[in-house]
């Protein structure tokens, strides 16, 4: 073969094989956007890169250079603030997910599904997301405080850096029951081992995630197809069965 | 320059360091000593167990030290059958994992220091009617001086700087498990550089001047 037709074909070969897509994703996010990423590909013939971990880090290391191309956070106000920073793409800001609050314990019986357990105050401790660091620890000590049982439970704080960690503090049984988010203890639409009280959504302010297309996506028709794909019905069934409203 | 937060952060984390310390003094000690007398197949396995904490990423380790002090792990039934009741997320349960943590730094100059004094002065002082331990406090303690020294400075150091098996275990509760590493770690999360920066530059400053104070002993110890 020719080396000029090699270099042809070769050429050809990249240009059919998309581009991938890098996306942060917030870690709470993370089972979904898999599967999604899944359909993603099957439907588009795109590639998508996720990348999990707390919204705060991924702003830390968006503001520093890092490669991603779109961030779904974790809250709205992390994509309001890079798109006010010139960091995110103005106009493409939207929310893909509502997250939910749930009380949870690994335990059988041991939460109430009206959170009568709280008042009781029979336990050692309480894991919650650090309120200062993650939406979801904020919207619980917001629940707390709406209940007025804030003063009398916050000795009893056990607080994770993100809700992952607050989930393996209650599910390790290290801590008898914690505020998690509905998408971790659920499992297609139903909840997967142990007791929890959804937190009624009037209790807190609704917990918004945002998606946004970072500087390094701009041009990117990847980026694009992601989030075009995020809106879809199909993604949102998914999102949905994970427990999250939208 | 510091919230009373953040004071009573270093606050905490001097008090774990050198309560750490202390405990790691008197635990490695024997581990050391034993270690480099010993003449056995088992020294290899020995001395591997107490380096392990060099190898597991503190996360990982931290995890680990959760499921098994939890109640369904084995320590965290024994701890409960004490009536102490369950050791995450209490300021103990952070010394048992700092020694832990830092079991390898304290007992490796320790050994080699131990190692270095050879079985010479101690034959001596068997022949001067000596008793074993009464020769470990003699003559085998002032030899390993420098080692001691390093030991303490290396151990204290390394149980300030910790982090992921603090933040794995702790529960990030004021006066009780909030450290400086953790409360930094905070402080960028929620993008508040600037507190965050005046932590760090002074944990900076902090371990420059404990490992300067070592070098500078630890070369007046070798002159004197």
């Amino acid at each position: 073969m020719k080396l000029p037709l090699l270099a042809l074909l070769l050429i050809a070969a990249t240009a059919a094989r998309a581009d991938p897509v890098q996306v942060a994703v917030a870690a709470n996010f993370s089972a979904p956007a898999r599967q999604i990423a899944q359909d993603f590909e099957k439907d588009t013939g795109h590639q998508a890169v996720l990348a999990f971990g707390a919204t705060g880090k991924f702003y830390a290391q968006i503001r520093n250079g890092a490669p991603f191309e779109v961030l779904l956070a974790a809250d709205d106000e992390t994509p309001a603030k890079l798109e006010k920073e010139g960091a995110a793409l103005a106009g493409t800001r939207f929310t893909y997910a509502v997250g939910r609050l749930v009380l949870w314990s690994a335990k059988a019986g041991f939460v109430d599904d009206k959170g009568e357990v709280l008042k009781r105050g029979e336990f050692r401790h309480l894991a919650l997301a650090n309120p200062r660091l993650a939406p979801y620890g904020a919207a619980a000590v917001e629940a707390m405080s709406a209940l007025k049982l804030l003063d009398a439970v916050q000795p009893k704080f056990v607080q994770a850096e993100n809700i992952a960690q607050a989930h393996q503090f209650v599910a390790s049984g290290n801590a008898e029951l914690g505020f998690v988010a509905l998408s971790q203890v659920m499992k297609d639409g139903k909840l997967g081992a142990g007791s929890a009280w959804v937190v009624p959504a009037n209790l807190h302010q609704p917990i918004r995630q945002d998606a946004v297309i970072l500087d390094k996506g701009r041009g990117k028709p990847a980026a694009e197809a992601w989030l075009k794909f995020l809106r879809s019905e199909k993604a949102r069934a998914v999102i949905r069965g994970y427990g999250y409203e939208i | 320059m510091f919230s009373p937060a953040d004071l009573a952060a270093i606050w905490l984390t001097l008090k774990l360091a050198t309560v750490t310390t202390l405990l790691l003094l008197l635990i490695g000690t024997p581990i050391a000593w034993r270690l480099a007398r010993m003449r056995s197949w088992w020294k290899g396995p020995l001395a591997a167990v107490v380096a392990m904490p060099l190898v597991l990423p503190p996360t990982v380790l931290g995890f680990y030290l959760l499921l098994l002090m939890g109640p369904h792990g084995p320590v965290g039934r024994f701890t409960e059958w004490l009536g102490i009741g369950l050791l995450p997320f209490s300021f103990g349960g952070l010394v048992v994992a700092s020694v832990i943590y830092s079991l390898p730094f304290v007992v490796q100059p320790l050994q080699n220091a131990f190692e270095a004094i050879g079985e010479r002065p101690l034959e001596a002082a068997a022949t001067l009617r000596a008793s074993p331990l009464d020769a470990f406090f003699s003559v085998a303690v002032p030899l390993a001086r420098p080692g001691f020294l390093t030991a303490t400075i290396l151990g204290f150091a390394h149980t300030v700087g910790e982090f992921g098996i603090v933040l794995m275990i702790g529960g990030n509760i004021p006066d009780k498990t909030r450290v400086v590493s953790v409360q930094i770690y905070d402080h960028v999360e929620a993008m508040d550089y600037a507190a965050a920066h005046g932590l760090a530059a002074g944990m900076v400053v902090f371990s420059f001047l404990v490992l300067l104070a070592l070098y500078l002993l630890n070369s007046r110890g070798r002159r004197s």
